[in-house]
């Protein structure tokens, strides 16, 4: 983890602070992301874990302010970028920092791109939003982005539509356009979901090559831990909004300590392993609006759950050096004595 | 989730194993491609492209390969959903490839299919009681009764609760959503089930309960499946034996442990090769592809990876290769083992 020990020394790039987004439901709010603070350091490939509807695009959505608006927003917390407060930023402010210094590749090649423009215009838009250049430049400069995600053909390609594109291109596309103007940071969520997997293992080496090439760090949002294994440095493990793990990555799959992480590993099938019964957990995630109010949101389908845990709110806490839990089975993550149990 | 038994009769799985219940020689599916003013078949998709294979009783077989290369029409032409275009299938020591109208009908009962969209494949508009019950209803059971007591029995013996009878399909996850349609697929006792992509929708710890689910099933009913999905480790999990298909071709066939353990073709060992390890202390020798899966219109000549493959000669780009058996219960499709 010698990149690891290297980022470590450096002050944080973002740090996110007791973050709440809540979603309007029935003219009440329910929190998406409940108290989640984390941070990354320049050049580090934090990966955010969980399954569907455990918050994990809704805490990247925050951190670009591209909340769907009307119906969420956040509610407290702060958002320290470079030091500077994201949350409180007008959306001018926003503007210039957001495709600059933080940039995002979503999950969908297919949808994210607009269909009627060519990939040359889409790609000089971003350009010449940020960058104080020709359009000729942008246009040389667009088609050198092309090629250096790996597309074949770029001064053809720069003039092509995405329909003519396939899935893999596409992604590349987005990845040319989210590093164009050589951000900080990049949010990918789940880059490489809708890929097969000889196109997904080409694009997971593209980001790593541009990672240490620009000095970038990473927020990757994923559910599969295959990709996190390979990609990143430290792992976050959410859970209905809240972080329930938190560590580097080999810790996280060699000394897991949340039963919720224990069974995600259990979870998936191996290839060099023969089972016959996977490890499951019972139940699904709960809704937003049927979700626990106190004690841990995981309870109810916790091998280990004990009486406590439905009243208790575990707080996330350090168990051992830079490795954070929230489960009451850990000494450290139970209220303070003096502090209000929630 | 289990501890109901099981009412329905459950068949010795042992008795019946190693005898071949579907047997598919030179499958071709091809989709036409229209144009020009008369809407003449201008090009054909070859989809499925001379398949050849064997399931035996009681036996999972695996078909993984990318998007595209043709490992759901493979498992819908089977099952007769879509009519092949040359070639032979046999079920159950019957040639279904050409039977029509009411022996087809009857054929259906035997061969049924789990669907990958848990939220597509079920009519919102139908309580879960009637979703389950119509395959039994076509086929003559009309006893209200007998059919809702047989509804039961299967809702509870794929893990749904007894209320789920009367309710909608929106009203479960995606997870039970699945099982509803393992419940469908299970009412007339088949024989082969086709599974295609039964749990890509799903996320990882509700996908163990289905592939679990499915393991049980398999046991207590002697059922036969053709497993159809994209990730390897999944269907490794699931099967006895896997083909790897690429461009509408089956290129290497073998035993799970054997395709895993010392793969052939070198596209399955690129495909193996490219699946990210779940464990950060092992780092491995990527073969990375070059490029994109070439149009299914317009496929290569010759070996149809050979524009894709890290050890293509001259040669394979001139001749076909076909499988071969070059192990017992291995074959592969490709000239290094000629």
């Amino acid at each position: 983890m010698s990149k690891l020990t290297h980022a470590s020394k450096k002050a944080p790039l973002l740090e996110v602070n007791h973050l709440e987004t809540a979603f309007k439901i029935d003219r009440e709010y329910y929190n998406a992301v409940d108290n989640v603070s984390f941070t990354v350091k320049p050049r580090q490939v934090v990966g955010i874990v969980g399954e569907s509807g455990c918050g994990k695009s809704v805490l990247s959505l925050s951190v670009m302010r591209l909340l769907p608006k009307g119906i969420s927003e956040i509610r407290s917390g702060e958002i320290l970028f470079d030091g500077k407060d994201l949350v409180k930023m007008s959306e001018n402010e926003i503007n210039n920092i957001r495709g600059k210094d933080i940039a995002m590749i979503f999950q969908e090649p297919m949808t994210s791109l607009n269909p009627v423009f060519t990939i040359g215009y889409q790609l000089q838009e971003v350009l010449l939003n940020h960058m104080e250049i020709s359009k000729k430049e942008a246009r040389q400069k667009s088609i050198e982005l092309l090629k250096g995600v790996g597309i074949s053909r770029p001064d053809k390609i720069v003039d092509e539509y995405p329909h003519q594109l396939s899935g893999g291109m596409r992604q590349r596309v987005m990845i040319a356009m989210a590093i164009a103007c050589q951000p900080k940071l990049l949010i990918a969520d789940e880059p490489t979901t809708a890929l097969d997997v000889t196109v997904q293992a080409q694009i997971l080496e593209l980001l790593k090559e541009i990672q240490s090439a620009n000095d970038m760090a990473i927020i990757l949002i994923t559910h599969d831990l295959g990709v996190v294994a390979e990609m990143c440095d430290d792992v976050i493990v959410m859970y209905a909004g809240k972080i329930v793990e938190r560590t580097d990555v080999d810790t996280l799959f060699y000394n897991p300590k949340h039963p919720y992480t224990k069974l995600l590993m259990g979870a998936i099938p191996k290839m060099d392993e023969d089972r016959e019964v996977l490890e499951s957990i019972k139940g699904i995630v709960p809704s937003l609006k049927n979700m626990p109010k106190v004690g841990c949101k995981f309870a109810a389908r916790c091998p280990h759950a004990m009486p406590e845990c439905s009243f208790v709110t575990p707080q996330l806490a350090e168990t051992e050096q830079g490795h954070e839990v929230a489960c009451l089975l850990y000494e450290t993550s139970r209220p303070k004595e003096g502090m209000n149990v929630q | 989730m289990n501890n109901a038994q099981p009412k329905l009769t459950t068949i010795n799985s042992n008795k019946n194993r190693f005898k071949t219940l579907l047997e598919v020689k030179n499958l071709k599916t091809y989709y036409p491609v229209k144009g020009g003013f008369f809407r003449r078949t201008v090009a054909n998709v070859k989809a499925v492209d001379d398949v050849s294979f064997e399931i035996k009783k009681g036996e999972t077989l695996g078909l993984v390969g990318e998007s595209g290369c043709g490992k759901s029409t493979t498992g819908r032409t089977i099952l007769r959903l879509i009519n092949p275009t040359d070639g032979q299938i046999i079920f159950d020591g019957k040639d279904i490839t050409n039977i029509q109208g009411r022996a087809l009908r009857e054929a259906r009962k035997d061969f049924q299919m789990v669907f990958q969209d848990p939220y597509a494949s079920l009519n919102p508009m139908q309580m879960i009681g009637d979703i389950v019950s119509e395959p039994l209803k076509n086929f003559g059971k009309s006893n209200k009764k007998a059919l809702k007591e047989e509804v039961m029995d299967l809702l509870n013996r794929v893990g749904l609760p007894e209320d789920a009878y009367e309710k909608y399909a929106h009203e479960f996850s995606g997870g039970q959503r699945q099982r509803i349609g393992i419940a469908r697929a299970l009412a007339l006792k088949p024989k082969l089930i086709v599974a295609d992509e039964p749990v890509s929708a799903l996320d990882v710890s509700v996908q163990s309960q289905v592939l679990n689910l499915l393991k049980e099933l398999q046991k207590d009913f002697g059922l036969t499946y053709l497993f159809i999905a994209h990730d390897l480790s999944v269907v490794k999990h699931m099967s006895d034996r896997i083909g790897v298909m690429y461009l509408g071709n089956i290129v290497e066939i073998a035993d799970r442990n054997s395709i895993y353990n010392e793969p052939l073709h070198p596209y399955t060992q690129a495909l193996i090769s490219a699946i990210p390890e779940p464990d950060p202390r092992k780092s491995k020798e990527r073969i990375v592809l070059k490029g994109d899966v070439p149009s299914p219109v317009n496929p290569p000549s010759g070996c149809p990876f050979h524009t894709r493959c890290p050890m293509a000669k001259e040669e394979c780009s001139i001749a076909k290769p076909t499988l071969k058996e070059v192990r017992p219960g291995h074959q592969v499709a490709c000239i290094l083992y000629n």
